[in-house]
């Protein structure tokens, strides 16, 4: 267990030093350099050789890549080119908080709602309620998420003005004005990703349900409840798991788009005025910690999956 | 993986019979897969037929203002006055063409680097699968909003970006089918004719391993719409100037409060083409017999 542990470990770290190579070379090697774009703005010639000098854009590209490089494994992702010029780092781990509760709370919606649907739907396989949570299923994945948070808020905030329309209150003012900035949003977002896992959890039951062991069970004399509880919930679950993996990517993807309609100052609204003020050391970081959050949540899932099913970790 | 290609036994015009015949089956029994059909049919209709159809210039600013839905703006008007049903049935044009144009691309090179990968395996294979797996490591809508944001904006940009952003899903599956495939008996009787590797490649592995190929590129024409709709409302779309759906939603956001009708028509025709597609793409899956594939 812990060899397999370690390789994947050692793994994601490839991988994430393979992302950041990739990520400091795109922006530098395509056509159009958006470096020089970037100069261009920075107004007087001056501030563009200021700029220059401080970001070593007169050394070699290799030689800024591995300062860059080192910094970066340092913790130093240089400083934003607008504003206050505040370091990248700061700015991402003021961001990252409010992406990390909108990921929470969107993901526990998203399970509230995908368990029952799919249990329901397996256990009464081609009923009403099967087809209805069949169509909910194609809904909730043919919905732009940006669009189901406008609708959300023309309903709950402009006309019944149960919830806030936009911002972020941080959890130490409250748990209240905590969550209140984030059920809308975590609806936009949840919704499509419980519409993956409860047709994953549907299939998957439904699976489980034509096992010996369920048999057994029955004829031991248990309820129903029991059996489907106990008995087909839990292994049901196993393949369920993999793909909250996976679609954690639309999670993701998801923040990204839905923090700009919120105006949550999360990850995604800093990649995005990133690209719009083409601050380039902050977009660079803003994808690089989106990229380590997805490379680190599929190895937990990975490690989880491992731990409930020994017959991965010998295999390959 | 085996069980995706149950059917592929080694003669190529048995089971293309079997299969319109299961074709036929599921489309003519599948009500969602005929809603589908119709609504899909209809947006392509006013797609082609946008300027004939469209009761005024997308672009035209009146100075009647956020006016609501009536008989002479049938889903009203926007903050410019521009009709919103003109400017909703021209972006249309958009959306499928994009939507289309880029699971064409992806789907090209995407296969081409699978079946390469596949086929030859060894240090072709690892090279291309490294690739992929680096790729593998970002969510989708981030390489398309990455590359974008270093390309710049614009059609041809942003095609190319969700293109890429989808390659791994059809390289993957590509060199699966291949892997799988090499092993058949009918190769080896390709191999033994003494037929090159690109006629074995493209005219005996590829044509059967096409079905879960064809069900992912449906699947992905809807994460395309979907993809392009979410860039033009982050501002990272095809151009201020040229109505996409996405772009009509962003540009109405702020007055949804007094004009519900920006904040729900654009967004209503997004959904009901991927939902469409969706649909369509659920009974190709039925019809040609693949296994759920990953999303």
């Amino acid at each position: 267990m812990l060899g397999y542990i370690l390789r994947r470990l050692v793994g994601a770290l490839l991988v994430m030093l393979a992302v950041a190579t990739l990520v400091f070379f795109m922006i530098r090697l395509v056509p159009g350099d958006p470096i020089a774009a970037m100069l261009a703005d920075a107004g007087s010639e001056e501030a563009r050789e200021a700029m220059i000098r401080r970001l070593g854009l007169d050394q070699p590209v290799i030689v800024q890549f591995f300062y860059w490089f080192g910094n970066m494994l340092k913790g130093d992702l240089g400083s934003s080119i607008y504003g206050s010029n505040q370091p990248v780092m700061t700015i991402l781990l003021t961001a990252l908080p409010k992406t990390l509760s909108l990921a929470l709370v969107s993901f526990v919606i998203a399970v509230a709602i995908a368990i029952p649907a799919g249990i329901i739907a397996a256990t009464r396989k081609n009923s009403a309620a099967d087809v209805g949570v069949s169509l909910f299923a194609f809904l909730g994945l043919s919905m732009p998420d940006f669009w189901l948070a406008i609708i959300l808020i023309i309903v709950f905030a402009a006309n019944l003005q149960w919830l806030p329309a936009i911002g972020y209150v941080p959890l130490s003012e409250g748990f209240w004005p905590w969550m209140s900035h984030l059920i809308l949003p975590g609806i936009a977002i949840g919704t499509g990703f419980s519409a993956i896992i409860a047709r994953m959890i549907r299939s998957s039951m439904l699976e489980v349900m034509q096992a010996d062991y369920m048999r057994t069970a029955a004829s031991k004399g248990l309820t129903q409840r029991v059996i489907l509880m106990r008995h087909a919930f839990p292994n049901a679950l196993i393949p369920v798991i993999t793909v909250i993996g996976i679609a954690f990517a639309l999670l993701i993807s998801g923040a990204v788009v839905v923090e700009n309609v919120f105006s949550i100052k999360g990850l995604g609204r800093v990649l995005i005025q990133g690209i719009q003020n083409r601050d380039y050391p902050v977009v660079q970081g803003a994808v690089l910690l989106i990229s380590a959050f997805f490379v680190l949540t599929n190895l937990a899932v990975d490690l989880l999956y491992a731990v409930i099913d020994p017959r991965i970790r010998y295999s390959s | 993986m085996s069980d995706m290609i149950s059917d592929n036994p080694p003669s190529v015009d048995e089971p293309q019979i079997k299969r319109k015949n299961r074709f036929r089956a599921v489309f003519g029994s599948d009500r969602k897969a005929q809603f589908g059909l119709i609504i899909l049919g209809i947006f392509l209709l006013g797609a082609l037929l946008a300027p004939v159809l469209a009761p005024y210039d997308p672009n035209e600013m009146t100075l009647n203002m956020m006016s609501a839905p009536s008989g002479e703006n049938p889903l009203g008007t926007d903050d410019l006055g521009r009709d919103l049903f003109s400017r909703i049935l021209w972006g249309t044009q958009i959306s499928l063409f994009v939507g289309v144009a880029t699971v064409a691309l992806a789907l090209f090179f995407g296969v081409l680097l699978g079946v390469l990968a596949g086929y030859y395996g060894g240090w072709i294979d690892m090279i291309i699968m490294r690739y992929i797996d680096l790729q593998w490591a970002f969510p989708n809508f981030i390489i398309a909003v990455y590359l974008v944001a270093v390309f710049g904006t614009g059609l041809l940009n942003v095609i190319v970006a969700i293109a890429l952003a989808f390659l791994d899903d059809f390289a993957r599956i590509a060199r699966s089918m291949v892997l799988t495939l090499k092993q058949e008996q009918f190769i080896d009787a390709a191999r033994v004719q003494g037929y090159s590797d690109l006629r074995i490649m493209f005219r005996h592995i590829l044509p059967n391993a096409m079905a879960p190929i064809i069900v992912q590129a449906t699947v992905s024409v809807s994460y395309a719409i979907l993809g392009e709709a979410s860039l033009s409302f982050l501002g990272l779309g095809v151009s201020a100037d040229t109505p996409t759906w996405g772009l009509i939603l962003s540009d109405g956001r702020s007055f949804i409060s007094r004009a519900w009708w920006l904040g729900v028509f654009p967004g209503l025709a997004i959904m009901l083409v991927v939902l469409s597609i969706n649909f369509i793409g659920d009974a190709l899956r039925d019809a040609l017999d693949v296994r759920e594939v990953d999303v």
